[in-house]
C-alpha cells in the first residue's frame, strides 16, 4: 500500500536536504548540487500528483519532462560561469566572489 | 507485502540516505556521486509509478549528462581537494534549524490535508505511452505542447551559444 503521502515525504526530505546544503556549503559547485536536489524533488511531486490524483491527465508528466530539460540548460550555463570564475580568481568559493565585472 | 512495496521501501531508504550524504559529506566529488545515487533512485520511483519514458529521460539527462558534467567541472576547477569545512557552528545550526522547521511545516500540511485514499497500484504503463508522448509534444491542439517544446528547443540553442561564449578562452 503505497500512499501518495509517502512519496511526498520522500520528496520533502530531498527538498530540505537541498535547502540545508544550499545554506551551509561554501563552494559554488556544491551549492549547484543542492539546487539539483531541490529541482529533482519538485519533479517527483509533479509526477506523483499526476499519477495518483489525476491518472487520466498528463500535465504533471510533461511539466516534469520540461523541468528536466530546463535544469539541464541551467546547470550547463552555471558550470560555464564556474569555469570562467575559476580562470579569473583561481577559487570558486562564495567568499572570494565579490565582483561580477572582469 | 508484495514486491512492489518492498521495492518502494528500498528506493525510499536509498533516496533519503543518499540525499543526506550529498549535503553532509566533506569531499565535493563524493557529494556528486551521492547525487548520482539520488537521481537513479528518483528514476526508480518513476519506473515504479509506471512512467517509463520519464524514468529513462531522468537516467539519460540527469544521471548520464548532468552528473558527468559536474564531475568534469569539479576536476577542472581542482575542486576535488576543496574540503568544505570552513563553516561556522552557528551557521550550520541556523541552517539545520531552518530546514527542520520547513520540513516539519511541510509534513504537517501534507498529513493534515488528507488526500483522498490515493494508493499506487501495480506498475503498468500509467496511461501515457511513448506514442502518446510524441503526439502530445507535437500537437498544437487543445492538449498539445508544441509551443513549450519549441521554446525549450530555442532555450537549448541559446544555452549552447551562451556556454561557448562564457567559457571560451580570451
Amino acid at each position: 500500500m503505497i500512499h501518495l503521502e509517502y512519496i511526498l515525504i520522500i520528496s520533502a526530505i530531498m527538498m530540505f536536504a537541498g535547502v540545508y546544503g544550499f545554506l551551509t556549503r561554501k563552494s559554488t559547485l556544491a551549492i549547484l548540487l543542492s539546487i539539483e536536489l531541490m529541482l529533482n524533488s519538485t519533479d517527483i511531486n509533479f509526477a506523483a500528483f499526476n499519477r495518483m490524483l489525476y491518472p487520466d491527465g498528463h500535465e504533471g508528466y510533461f511539466f516534469a519532462l520540461f523541468s528536466i530539460a530546463i535544469s539541464a540548460a541551467e546547470s550547463a550555463i552555471a558550470i560555464a560561469i564556474m569555469i570562467n570564475i575559476y580562470r579569473m580568481l583561481k577559487d570558486i568559493s562564495v567568499g572570494k566572489l565579490e565582483k561580477m565585472k572582469w | 507485502m508484495n514486491s512492489h512495496n518492498i521495492m518502494f521501501i528500498v528506493l525510499a531508504v536509498f533516496i533519503a540516505l543518499s540525499s543526506f550524504m550529498t549535503v553532509l559529506t566533506k569531499s565535493i566529488i563524493r557529494a556528486a556521486t551521492y547525487l548520482l545515487f539520488v537521481l537513479l533512485g528518483t528514476a526508480g520511483l518513476y519506473f515504479l509509478m509506471g512512467y517509463t519514458f520519464l524514468g529513462s529521460v531522468q537516467v539519460m539527462v540527469y544521471a548520464g549528462g548532468i552528473v558527468v558534467l559536474y564531475v568534469f567541472s569539479i576536476l577542472l576547477t581542482s575542486g576535488a581537494k576543496d574540503v568544505v569545512n570552513n563553516r561556522t557552528k552557528k551557521k550550520v545550526f541556523f541552517a539545520a534549524l531552518l530546514s527542520l522547521v520547513g520540513f516539519a511545516t511541510v509534513l504537517v500540511v501534507l498529513l493534515k490535508h488528507g488526500f483522498k485514499a490515493a494508493v499506487l497500484s501495480a506498475p503498468e504503463e500509467g496511461g501515457i505511452t511513448i506514442d502518446s508522448v510524441g503526439r502530445f509534444m507535437l500537437s498544437s491542439g487543445q492538449n498539445g505542447y508544441l509551443l513549450p517544446f519549441e521554446a525549450v528547443s530555442v532555450l537549448l540553442l541559446a544555452c549552447i551559444v551562451a556556454g561557448l561564449l562564457i567559457a571560451r578562452k580570451r
